[in-house]
């Protein structure tokens, strides 16, 4: 594997960086603390506009949005993290096996991606919920499953790739296990390929969950999510712009911040 | 001709594909469909009258899903879409899907293809005025404004539409809408903020997409050619550079073709557009199974069917495809 190179920091790390960890770090924070309690409501604090005491105003109970907002952070990133492992782990796993073996599986699975892939993946989503049930284990499962084609696809490739190599080769003549290669002598070789698509897929995940959120078909309540919120405060848009401007900056924050994060470190390499 | 043939006998093998799946997906989700509609103290006979109406059973025989997928999709093919688990007619007859669907297949379709128009309108002549500039700083304002615009949900980007234009320029009613039936006209007017809201990160995308290729063509040996034949910088950039350059960007729209038709179908919640996608998300909440099948496999046939036709153009723009 290449060597890390030192001291290679580029504005767009550094913001990315800036940007993705103030995210994390509140959505973490969110889970433990807030500022004020997410479901108090105050009826003589209804639709208070950004103030000190409130940064980000209340909405149409009274409660401060921004105490919501850490909470729905935390859970979408939290979600995403999660749809990533997901499939993320079963993306290396088919790639790894369909690519380096080849044959009638490959020929099956290759087919099916193809299917998934050209198919809109918040659609397929949705048909996942319809079937499922809605709720956040569920999200997981059904975005998880939409996503692993992407992955699929970019593993085998490079399994493809790396399985004819010479060092693949004589660690087969010395007599290595199957498993043993795929995993110890090819996997660690493909993972800064893996990586970018890993990210992309990061914020696909953001993307997705909030939208289904949104459409009442993702994070159901009581849970915080930054979609529910969008939908709640578009019902309030004229008395209170900044409820719906709150969680929507919020995911472009943690968006933006992400794709930068992404496009320093393939600059740095 | 021979490759036609062939690019359309998949198209059909996928579409039933995905119409057996879509079919028997929701033939094993658990619940009592017939309960759920007469109600709990109903008589067997009127049990047995709406499983009958539904297609689950015949002469108080139950089907087997082979025949009842059999029946349902020599319904569709003749335009019966079968009936609602969850809206009635009348007293005694359930709702038809078809009914159902009525007029709101034309609201999503133009939606998406004012979004397609307005990616290829806006994309393609920035992408070149960017790959041409030498401006550092406009280069980098376009960098930073595409990087953001492709950062933002379309579903927030309508809610901010609706904010800016509708309550605070009041260019539009916000959730309002005229039907194509009464004002053309006025039916597209309503359109065009949905249909901008889907556009803009795609139109960011593809703009970047649209440079990034024209920056590579123009280091190609062929663009040293035809300088050094003596084209002008123009011929060079649109004869040459700008041809081949969209090769890759045509896939990529064919691409996205599938995410505009979702993007509609949010967006329809945002504005309150009455399309399939505001009647999907409501009958996927209602587990109104007909009518989700059937809308599957509506929007699958219009995806892949623009595969189809991308493929075609593919073949008209770059004839060396076809001579492979």
């Amino acid at each position: 594997m290449k060597k890390k190179s030192n001291g290679k920091w580029n504005q767009y790390l550094i913001a990315g960086l800036i940007m993705t960890g103030l995210a994390v770090l509140l959505g973490i924070i969110g889970f433990f603390w807030t500022p004020y309690s997410t479901t108090a409501m105050s009826a003589t604090e209804k639709f208070m506009a950004p103030s000190w005491k409130h940064w980000f105003g209340t909405d149409n109970f009274g409660r401060d949005i921004f105490s919501r907002v850490m909470k729905g952070m935390g859970t979408t990133i939290v979600i995403a993290a999660f749809v990533v492992l997901f499939s993320g782990i079963i993306g290396i796993l088919l790639g790894a096996v369909t690519g380096y073996f080849g044959g009638i599986l490959d020929e099956i699975v290759m087919r099916i991606t193809d299917a998934v892939n050209g198919f809109p993946s918040i659609l397929l989503a949705l048909v996942m919920i319809s079937l499922l049930g809605k709720g956040r284990q569920n999200v997981i499962l059904a975005l998880g499953i939409v996503f692993v084609p992407s992955y699929v696809r970019i593993v085998r490739g490079e399994f493809i790739r790396l399985r004819d190599a010479d060092y693949i080769s004589r660690a087969r003549l010395m007599g290595v296990g199957k498993l043993r290669i795929l995993f110890v002598h090819i996997l660690p070789n493909i993972f800064s390929v893996f990586w970018v698509s890993v990210m992309i897929g990061f914020n696909n995940a953001i993307l997705a969950e909030s939208g289904m959120s949104y459409l009442g078909i993702g994070v159901q309540p009581p849970d915080a999510s930054l979609g529910k919120m969008l939908s709640d405060a578009q019902s309030y848009l004229q008395t209170a712009p900044w409820y719906a401007l709150a969680p929507g900056l919020t995911i472009v924050w943690i968006v933006l911040g992400f794709s930068l994060f992404s496009e320093g470190i393939r600059r740095r390499t | 001709m021979r490759y036609l043939g062939k690019k359309l006998f998949t198209l059909i093998i996928t579409l039933f594909l995905v119409s057996v799946a879509a079919f028997l997906a929701f033939q094993i989700v658990p619940g009592d469909v017939v309960g759920s509609i007469v109600g709990e103290d109903a008589s067997p006979e009127r049990e047995q009258q709406v499983a009958e109406e539904l297609g689950f059973m015949e002469n108080g025989k139950k089907l087997s899903p082979a025949v009842r997928y059999t029946r349902w999709m020599k319904g569709v093919l003749q335009g019966d879409f079968g009936v609602s688990y969850r809206y009635s007619k009348s007293m005694n007859e359930q709702m038809p899907v078809k009914e159902l669907i009525g007029d709101k297949l034309p609201v999503t379709l133009w939606l998406a293809v004012i979004s397609m128009v307005f990616i290829i309108l806006v994309s393609i002549p920035l992408g070149v005025v960017w790959a041409r500039c030498n401006n550092k700083y406009l280069d980098a304002v376009l960098g930073v404004i595409t990087q953001t615009a492709m950062a933002v949900p379309s579903f927030f980007l309508g809610i901010i539409l609706t904010f800016v234009f509708g309550i605070l320029l009041k260019a539009f009613v916000p959730g309002g809408y005229v039907s194509y039936k009464e004002n053309f006209g006025g039916f597209i007017g309503y359109l065009v903020f949905p249909a901008l809201a889907v556009a803009i990160p795609k139109i960011a995308m593809t703009a970047r997409f649209l440079r990034n290729s024209m920056l590579t063509e123009m280091k190609s040996d062929y663009v040293r050619t035809a300088y050094s034949k003596g084209c002008s910088k123009r011929r060079v950039m649109y004869g040459h550079v700008l041809r081949n350059a969209m090769m890759p960007v045509v896939t990529f729209l064919g691409m996205i073709i599938a995410e505009i038709v979702a993007g509609s179908i949010v967006i329809e919640q945002v504005f309150g557009l009455p399309g399939v996608g505001r009647l999907l998300i409501s009958s996927i909440n209602t587990r109104d199974f007909p009518v989700v099948e059937i809308l599957i496999l509506y929007i699958t046939f219009v995806v892949i069917f623009v595969y189809f036709l991308v493929d075609i153009l593919y073949r008209i723009i770059d004839p060396r495809i076809s001579e492979k």
